[in-house]
């Protein structure tokens, strides 16, 4: 796992009380894991300030699932 | 009653505005946050609010997150502004403006001190509204649009952050002795009072406490309501 994945995926475990072993990197925050539509708000705010970026709307609406996050902030993140 | 928290009130120079700051300042909120189109307006008796100087017509283009540094617990939405004239002399400058103002600037001051809301799990914010966005009043159709627009924002609002204990109404004052009744005629004045059945116009302090109970804790479950300060005027 890399330290970006893993680094997103001890926010929604903490953010969203799952635990991590159910966490696939498929998984839908909302469908799956039990995010309703403010919580993925509150996460792409906790990834904004984990790695230091800025992740627009339009791009914030994309991430739905954990390797829609750690695709993103591979590729936008310091 | 405010102890700990933050306050910013949109156009705390106007009489209603004023009177809000100073209620949350004599109830124990230390951080009180204001803006204003021109800080010459600023009385000597109001060095305890820390007023922003920025025009609400222009705000799509300012950068709020430099202006607004700051997280607060409660937001009043008070700036108002009115143009009025009947609607077949109305200007696009005169709508415009009045909308912006009213309504436009709030979606934006919304968007950027919400989220910081729904991540304290904490939030008061009040819109003041107008009796006449809910009986409407000829000569007013851009204020009274930009009034009543604000009710179906309290609503939806409310539904979407009441999980983050975020609340959201509106108080919405009848006829207030302030800087846009004083602009009215004599007859004008007369007219009205004949139709308050307190006989009187109201008093911004009224308003401010208003706006104090929704802020309060005695409000924690009230949450997309109007609530109406204006003498018996309209029975809504």
């Amino acid at each position: 796992m890399s330290d970006i994945e893993e680094r997103v995926k001890k926010i929604v475990v903490e953010h969203l009380g799952v635990e991590e072993a159910k966490i696939q990197s498929d998984s839908k925050f909302i469908d799956d894991l039990g995010a309703d539509s403010l919580d993925t708000v509150e996460l792409v705010m906790a990834f904004e300030e984990e790695f230091g970026c800025e992740i627009p709307d339009d791009a914030a609406e994309k991430i739905v699932t954990l390797k829609d996050a750690v695709t993103y902030l591979t590729a936008n993140s310091n | 009653m405010f102890e700990d928290r933050k306050l910013l009130v949109t156009g705390g120079t106007g009489t209603i505005g004023n009177s809000i700051c100073q209620y949350f300042n004599n109830n124990g909120c230390e951080e009180i946050y204001s803006t204003t189109t021109n800080l010459d307006k600023v009385k000597s008796d109001q060095k305890y609010i820390n007023f922003k100087e920025i025009n609400l017509n222009n705000i799509e283009n300012l950068d709020l997150d430099e202006i607004f540094e700051f997280d607060i617990d409660y937001l009043v939405l008070n700036a108002g502004l009115n143009r009025d004239n009947i609607f077949l002399r109305m200007s696009s400058d005169d709508w415009n403006s009045v909308i912006n103002v009213n309504l436009n600037s709030s979606f934006h001051l919304l968007k950027h001190f919400t989220k910081k809301m729904v991540k304290k799990r904490f939030g008061r914010i009040v819109f003041i509204s107008s009796v006449v966005a809910h009986t409407g009043n000829p000569g007013q159709v851009n204020y009274t649009t930009s009034k009543a627009a604000i009710s179906g924002m309290v609503k939806s609002l409310a539904l979407e952050l009441s999980t983050r204990n975020i609340t959201v109404n509106s108080v919405a004052p009848g006829f207030i002795q302030s800087n846009m009744t004083d602009k009215l005629s004599d007859d004008q004045k007369n007219s009205i009072l004949d139709r308050i059945p307190m006989k009187k116009l109201g008093d911004s302090n009224d308003i401010a406490k208003a706006v104090g109970f929704l802020c309060s804790e005695n409000a924690n479950y009230i949450t997309g309501q109007t609530l109406h300060v204006n003498g018996g005027l309209a029975l809504i």
